[in-house]
């Protein structure tokens, strides 16, 4: 048998062949796009006629079936009621969130579902925005597989920067759901900033300003040879190209009330007015002028709009970007004259008002070689690739909120503060305020207000097992942990008696672990196999790695073994290699124990050799010098 | 046993052998190795020092980032990626701890065995202090015009580099205490700094 050996720190991602493609997905509220990189060069994936944008709409049919995409955008003035679009807003939102929002949005709520997620009534049935998503991933998916001829079971995903961890969890699991493994999830604007960067080798401070159909961020990166770092990111969740469709369409429907008099308008006809008023706001970033046709009860109505009008309808909200775009030029305590290009995302940004305000705030012209719908995609599809095969480069993003805890009175204590780079870990003490107290309430928010109330709630637990002490004197040390995902997870434990305690957040907005099992199995047919498989995937990355250290361990201290020690220790690794192949994830755990069992005397004898060398002092500097950077 | 020499390895937990306690990876079998307990300048390769080189420091820690930040590992076993995360959540404790002057002041004063507490918000002993912060202050809540709050800011700004100056000396000649001393005046002057931005940003935007 021939031995396999790499380079140490060389070795290559297992088995690249044998898994299905790695593409960027961007998952927008208006439109999904689909990308794929090979060598650093990148494809958007596209329909028969050429469209890359597959409209972010989902339509249900009587008989259960689903469509998405243009074919469901055409089914809504028909079915409105069987038709979603824009949920993207309802990621990671609360039942509580919505009386905020509720008005604004196409959708018919579930107001029946008691707290935690939203849900939708769409077609007789109640559906999550997670569920919802997954519907319009897996069209996505299915477009990548036909466009490639080649299965996709891995992406990168791109979220807003500004997502918070609720809505960032929620579009995680709508990508399980679909059946694809988030590699990442990336920001919109530093996908995008990677992009635009390595195809034009920016150096230097850069701004993305992204407009979408829901969500509006903006990032300042500091480009620098394939290193890609945020310096600070600001946003809205829900500030985008859709308020200017409600803004234009309230606006048609007050001029028909001035001459018509009060109309009841059914949802299908406030959905139509809405598409009405979309296409009014794209054709008036070409157009000077021009009227569109909206339709209640029957009877149709003409409204005319000039540029100048939109502008004046959309002003508030260019102002509101703008009062952003400061905040965030003052968190990366840069100057203006130190920025040295924008890259304008999102098809709102095609706007005219919208570049007017760019260059008033920047002082300078936006990059407009890039296509603002796809170049999100563009730079997810270079990260799948940059993390599935390798790359030089790197991205160093921030967290967008602050995050913290709730103390007494109701107050915020901040432990993380928003635009700290990720990963990072922070921990802050608390400690008991009754003496005797056993157990601690955590409720942890996410957020730049001072009072609980005005932040978002994310999670609470309960830590408990405190022991008994006088007020004051427990020391509880709670960690936050926030992965290069953005996600966060909490950690608390006691200090002075060192009673630890790891607890799961249950977060207040997610699913629960229950509920993404049950979906797992509704939407999959074959679920069980899928998620046993992913299960052996994972396992076997694992036993190949033991095999491969072994291997390297035996080419430097085989002079350890005896024949007979070698020998075992061979057929031990030989068993491993069979049950990788056999796909039964018992028996690769089995013979991996047997393995470290057949070695357990070797590792020994290596590790008593290591410690004698680093005795001999000369050594010592040796394995520094072979270590060391 | 001589202490110093075992604890110059450990096993590594891939393949089992030695492996020096300092090293980011097993020199045998390649794999990436836990962040181990050492301070924030040896962590990036940097000399301690109050004066540092923000580009070096920058490269430095790139350099590390490039090769153990978890987009790294995201085709690695679930140990390698947990501890490229604990490493590379460890750089950028120890980037964001050594680009900050205040931070790194405190910590390179705790280091040399000589903590100073700049959390802590309680009273200003010094009464020099106390009362020029108490003047500033007072300033900037007097001043109604951006240009105003501007000087202010300009002011003090430059009194922050002069701050840092002055510690870096201190510093330089062994003065721990008046080291410790500069970082309590330092910690007000950035502050009053953030309340300048701020309060620019809070007038700069009223209509």
């Amino acid at each position: 048998m021939l031995l396999q050996l790499h380079e140490p720190g060389e070795s290559p991602a297992p088995h690249e062949s044998e898994r299905g493609l790695a593409v960027g997905i961007d998952l927008g509220t208006t439109n999904s796009v689909v990308a794929v990189a090979r060598d650093g060069d990148t494809e958007v994936l596209r329909d028969a006629d050429g469209k890359g944008l597959i409209p972010s709409v989902v339509y249900y049919a009587a008989d259960g079936e689903i469509t998405v995409g243009q074919d469901a955008r055409r089914m809504l003035l028909e079915y409105p009621d069987r038709v979603v679009s824009s949920v993207k807003r309802l990621m990671g939102r609360g039942t509580e969130d919505l009386k905020t929002l509720a008005g604004t949005l196409p959708f018919k709520l579930d107001v029946a579902a008691d707290g935690g997620m939203v849900r939708l009534s769409v077609a007789g049935r109640t559906l999550t925005p997670v569920e919802v998503s997954a519907d319009i991933l897996r069209a996505v998916k299915a477009r990548a597989e036909a466009a490639q001829g080649k299965t996709v079971d891995r992406a990168v995903v791109t979220v807003p920067a500004y997502f918070d961890d609720a809505a960032r969890t929620a579009t995680k699991d709508a990508a399980r759901l679909a059946g694809l493994e988030v590699l990442r999830l990336v920001n919109e604007p530093t996908a995008a900033a990677l992009a635009y960067g390595l195809d034009n080798a920016a150096e230097g401070l850069y701004v993305v300003y992204d407009l979408g159909g829901g969500t509006f961020d903006v990032s300042i990166l500091r480009m620098e040879k394939g290193v890609f770092q945020v310096k600070a990111t600001g946003g809205d969740a829900s500030l985008g190209g859709d308020d200017i469709d409600h803004a234009i369409a309230e606006r048609f429907l007050a001029e028909r009330t001035a001459e018509h008099g009060a109309e009841t308008i059914t949802e299908g006809e406030a959905k139509q007015a809405l598409a009405a008023a979309r296409v009014a706001k794209e054709c008036l970033s070409s157009r000077r002028e021009g009227d569109w046709v909206i339709e209640v009860d029957g009877k149709p109505s003409r409204h005319k709009m000039t540029r100048d009008q939109l502008e004046a309808l959309a002003a508030p909200l260019a102002e509101r970007t703008v009062g952003i775009c400061r905040n965030v030029i003052e968190d990366a305590g840069i100057e203006v004259s130190e920025i040295k290009g924008v890259v304008l995302v999102g098809g709102s940004t095609r706007m005219p008002l919208i570049r007017r305000k760019v260059k008033d705030i920047f002082g300078l012209d936006p990059l407009a070689d890039i296509n603002p719908d796809e170049v999100v995609a563009v730079g997810a599809a270079l990260q799948a690739e940059a993390l599935t095969i390798g790359s030089d480069t790197l991205l160093l993003d921030v967290t967008p909120l602050s995050l913290g805890i709730e103390t007494m009175g109701g107050i915020v204590e901040k432990v993380i503060p928003r635009n700290t780079p990720i990963p990072v870990a922070m921990a802050q003490e608390f400690t008991t305020y009754q003496d005797g107290q056993t157990a601690m309430a955590i409720h942890v928010l996410q957020g730049e207000r001072e009072m609980v109330d005005q932040c978002r709630s994310l999670a609470r637990f309960v830590l408990r097992g405190i022991p008994n002490m006088a007020a004051g004197a427990a020391r509880i040390r709670v960690t936050f942990t926030v992965d290069a995902d953005g996600l966060l997870t909490v950690a608390a434990s006691e200090a002075t008696t060192g009673v630890e305690q790891q607890v799961a957040v249950k977060p207040s907005y997610g699913l629960t672990d229950d509920e993404m099992a049950n979906m797992l199995r509704d939407s999959l047919v074959h679920a069980k196999d899928d998620m046993e498989q992913r299960l052996f995937a994972e396992t076997a990355v694992e036993a190949r790695r033991s095999v491969l250290a072994v291997q390297a361990a035996l080419k430097v201290d085989s002079d350890l073994l005896s024949d007979a020690e070698r020998k075992d220790i061979d057929s031990a690794i030989g068993r491993v290699d069979q049950t990788i192949a056999s796909n039964d994830r018992d028996a690769v755990t089995a013979a991996m124990e047997a393995l470290e069992a057949a070695t357990k005397t070797f590792a020994e004898r290596r590790m008593d050799r290591g410690i004698r060398a680093a005795l001999a002092g000369v050594s010592v500097d040796k394995l520094d010098d072979a270590l060391g950077e | 046993m001589n202490a110093s020499a075992v604890a110059a390895v450990s096993p590594c937990w891939s393949c089992k052998g030695p492996v020096a306690t300092r090293a980011l990876f097993c020199s045998v079998c390649g794999a990436v190795q836990g962040p181990g307990a050492i301070d924030h300048y040896s962590r990036l390769g940097m000399t301690p020092s109050f004066d540092i080189d923000q580009d070096q420091l920058q490269t430095q820690y790139f350099g590390f980032q490039r090769r153990l930040h978890p987009d790294r590992f995201a085709a690695k076993s679930a140990r390698e990626k947990a501890l490229s995360q604990s490493q590379a959540t460890a750089l950028n404790e120890a980037y964001e701890t050594l680009k900050d002057p205040l931070k790194r002041a405190a910590y390179l004063l705790g280091l040399l065995g000589h903590p100073v507490d700049l959390t802590a918000c309680g009273t200003i002993n010094d009464r020099e202090l106390l009362m020029e912060q108490m003047e500033k202050r007072e300033a900037l809540s007097e001043a109604t015009t951006p240009e105003q709050v501007a000087k202010l800011a300009m002011e003090n700004e430059s009194e922050v580099i002069a701050c840092q100056c002055h510690i870096s000396a201190a510093f330089n000649s062994g003065n721990l205490d008046e080291a410790s001393h500069l970082s309590i005046r330092l910690k007000y002057l950035v502050k009053l700094a953030e309340e300048a931005r701020s309060k620019k940003s809070r007038i700069t935007r009223l209509p």
